[in-house]
């Protein structure tokens, strides 16, 4: 029975993991799924969000404002530091790049990741900065039935619940806003969406603040998870074997491929690491992710791309 | 009219390169390999702005080493291998007399630059991290692990260990769970605590992390699941304020974690909050405060607004940049001693640091009574000293709870002859006879 237990408890802990990576995925596929644009610097995003939330909450909790009201107050900050960031992207970047093919628009963003990593780290500092938003501590659950327990960490909670609410918001935005809409016409193709009177600059500014909320709450998730740090950055690595099983395109997708790589590799990693060494989390959730590939190159929940030739 | 430009701005160019050679004639250049951006920038901007400041406080204070003004230039490498190998290429040749030494503070790039400096002829200096088996200078006459190798740090933990369970007899069925950085930093010291194991009949568990360390709960599930006995801690960066959280969310206590000297600093610590109280870590001799240094720093260096450091003077790894700019410094003194007071070679320079030897009143001169025992280097020794303590984090400071432990060269010496003389046969090197070095 303690087998079970602890096998139980691996797999809930790894659903709940891949939930956390599922926030940062998010990001990527409102942007992709909108603009048909593979944002690179969701990760930098992330970053930016996290120590602009963190920092203002030093702030004006030094100014005497107590917690909550300072909490209010940093989130205002952070989520018009990624509006500002939104329309710069927008039109110093992407503006400029309209209809130029996909390849091209992502390596604007691959510039745009060192640009946003580095002024993120001048504008507010490179250190670790501890963010205190959710509880850290854990449950332990059924111990009657398993010796030890099933560990239940609260903040893994904490995620899925953000998750949950950012998946209905952005499918409610998506399914029942004339924006939303017309991200999905912009996304097919720039200048036919632009020749019906879309006004393109509008869209991409809506749908990079969107994201850039998203990246808000996966920050505020994962920086109470380590402290707000560079290292941040690197939950994009993370996001990625979680898209390619998703999906681009799907909100959906990224939260069950979330779920299927999270579950994945820390089942790996703890009966298939003890066989052949260990440390083999990172590569395995890419080697789950090439897997759907060969059978599903769109991930399990992506659109079917059929094209005229 | 436009190559008449161009004429006049080569003509001034090439006045420059003439005359930039000719303002450092007397200036000894000392490279620094930092990290002030990426993952593990929060260790790495306090040892930068240490080595920054000190270099610094000699100039000020002392117009250079015997009147040899000291030149220096940070290199960003991000603590990546490649680029640490980039930033010694571009930075080896530099100066009148090419590079003094280089301190990676980074075992990786230490790895790749020990077959380069042995060739280029510069010392390369990695105090408390490197080749374990470096220590042997018959073999690796470049490399010096000044104060402590990854072998020494893994006997004093162990001794540590053995300690708080009553002794080492204590030890035998017990289980120690190693969580490392899956590098050659976190690998190496698994060779001594095997030898350990067998010896003192301790169960090894052996759990890597992978870089840069952000996602644990594999590993904690994994310890959570095992019960180890007490978890050594291999980590750097990000990766140990996680494992620090991790311990605290499997309810894995934090005062049976003891961290390695690398995982012991202050951003280790504060952002785990009050889940970090209790942790301990290894001390490679100095922790944190203030000593005789700080205050000529603060009198020479930022009273004149050139120093680097803010929250970070005085904190662990800003000591440790200091410590090892220091030992540096002396090594070019003691080899001017031999070569003259003038900018030297990374080959004469070599010598400096091979011969090295700081009594306690010497150290005391320096401003660094209280955070380093004397250091005596040899030929056969270049590790010069095997002491260490533990500290523990309280919730605001780290405070020392030991005595001063010794590494027992009973254990580590074996391992050091048998790696070392592989080394030797693999790269057709042969050893030097120390007792014809002088």
């Amino acid at each position: 029975m303690a087998g079970f237990g602890s096998f139980l408890e691996v797999l809930i802990s790894g659903l709940l993991a891949g939930v956390l990576y599922s926030l940062v995925a998010l990001g990527y596929v409102l942007i992709y799924k909108a603009s048909g644009v593979f944002n690179y610097s969701q990760g930098a995003m992330v970053l930016l969000a996290g120590l602009a939330l963190v920092r203002a909450l030093g702030f004006f909790e030094s100014q005497g404002i107590p917690y909550a009201a300072a909490l209010v107050l940093a989130l205002l900050f952070a989520a018009a530091v990624m509006a500002l960031t939104a329309w710069i992207i927008e039109r110093f970047i992407l503006g400029p790049l309209v209809n130029q093919n996909e390849l091209t628009l992502f390596m604007s963003t691959i510039g745009a990741a060192f640009i946003l990593e580095g002024v993120a780290q001048m504008a507010f500092g490179s250190e670790v900065y501890p963010l205190r938003m959710f509880p850290k501590d854990a449950w332990i659950l059924g111990e009657a039935y398993f010796p030890g327990g099933i560990l239940i960490n609260k903040l893994d909670i904490w995620g899925g619940v953000i998750a949950a609410v950012l998946v209905a918001a952005i499918a409610l935005f998506f399914q029942r806003t004339k924006t939303g809409r017309a991200l999905r016409a912009v996304a097919d193709d720039h200048l036919a969406a632009q020749s019906v009177g879309i006004p393109i600059s509008w869209i991409w500014f809506v749908v990079w603040f969107a994201a850039g909320l998203v990246a808000l709450a996966a920050a505020s998730v994962w920086g109470t998870k380590l402290g707000v740090q560079f290292s941040i950055t690197f939950l994009a690595l993370k996001a990625l074997p979680v898209l390619i099983i998703g999906g681009f395109t799907s909100v959906p997708g990224a939260i069950a491929g979330g779920l299927i790589v999270g579950a994945g590799e820390k089942l790996a990693e703890i009966y298939l690491g003890a066989l052949i060494g260990g440390g083999i989390e990172y590569w395995f959730a890419y080697v789950l992710a090439l897997s759907v590939l060969m059978v599903r190159p769109q991930g399990l929940f992506g659109e079917r791309l059929i094209e005229r030739i | 009219m436009i190559s008449k430009a161009m004429g006049l701005a080569l003509a001034a160019l090439g006045g420059l390169a003439a005359a930039a050679p000719a303002m450092a004639q007397n200036e000894q250049f000392i490279p620094i390999l930092s990290y002030r951006t990426g993952a593990y920038a929060v260790n790495g901007i306090p040892w930068a702005n240490a080595s920054a400041d000190y270099y610094n406080l000699l100039n000020e204070r002392d117009g250079g080493i015997n009147g040899v003004k000291i030149a220096f230039e940070e290199c960003e490498t991000g603590y990546a291998t490649d680029k640490g190998v980039e930033c010694y290429e571009r930075l080896k040749g530099k100066g009148p007399t090419g590079a003094a030494f280089f301190s990676p503070l980074s075992t990786g790039i230490t790895f790749a630059l020990t077959d380069k400096t042995l060739a280029d002829k510069i010392p390369i200096i990695t105090m408390g991290y490197g080749r374990a088996d470096s220590k042997n200078g018959a073999v690796f006459a470049w490399n010096f692990p000044y104060l402590g190798t990854y072998w020494t740090a893994a006997d004093i933990a162990v001794q540590h260990v053995a300690k708080e369970m009553g002794g080492e007899a204590n030890l035998k069925g017990k289980k120690i769970a190693l969580v490392y950085h899956d590098s050659p930093y976190g690998k190496e010291p698994i060779p001594t605590l095997e030898i350990l194991s067998k010896k003192l009949g301790f169960e090894l568990m052996q759990v890597p992390v992978t870089h840069p360390g952000v996602e644990q709960k594999s590993q904690w599930l994994l310890i959570r699941q095992s019960k180890p006995d007490y978890v050594l801690l291999w980590g750097w960066g990000v990766m140990n304020s996680t494992a620090i959280q991790e311990a605290a969310a499997v309810a894995f206590p934090r005062d049976k974690i003891i961290g390695v000297w690398w995982s012991g600093a202050e951003p280790d610590v504060v952002p785990a909050g009050a889940q970090a109280i209790g942790y301990k870590s290894l001390m490679l001799q100095h922790g944190a405060g203030e000593y005789a240094v700080h205050a000529d720093l603060k009198k020479f260096v930022y009273a004149k607004g050139k120093g680097l450091a803010k929250e970070d003077f005085s904190q662990v790894l800003y000591n440790r940049g200091l410590v090892n700019a220091m030992l540096g410094a002396e090594g070019i003194r003691a080899a001017q001693k031999k070569y003259g007071n003038k900018p030297l070679t990374g080959e004469q320079i070599r010598w400096g640091l091979e011969n090295l030897e700081l009594s306690e009143a010497r150290i005391k001169e320096l401003g660094f009574e209280g955070m380093l025992k004397p250091v005596k280097i040899t030929c056969a020794d270049h590790e010069g000293a095997r002491t260490g303590r533990v500290q523990q984090w309280d919730g605001k400071a780290w405070k020392e709870i030991s005595d001063w432990y010794t590494a027992r060269q009973e254990i580590t010496e074996p391992l050091v002859a048998d790696i070392s003389a592989k080394y030797a046969a693999e790269k057709k090197i042969t050893p030097r006879d120390c007792s014809k070095e002088s």
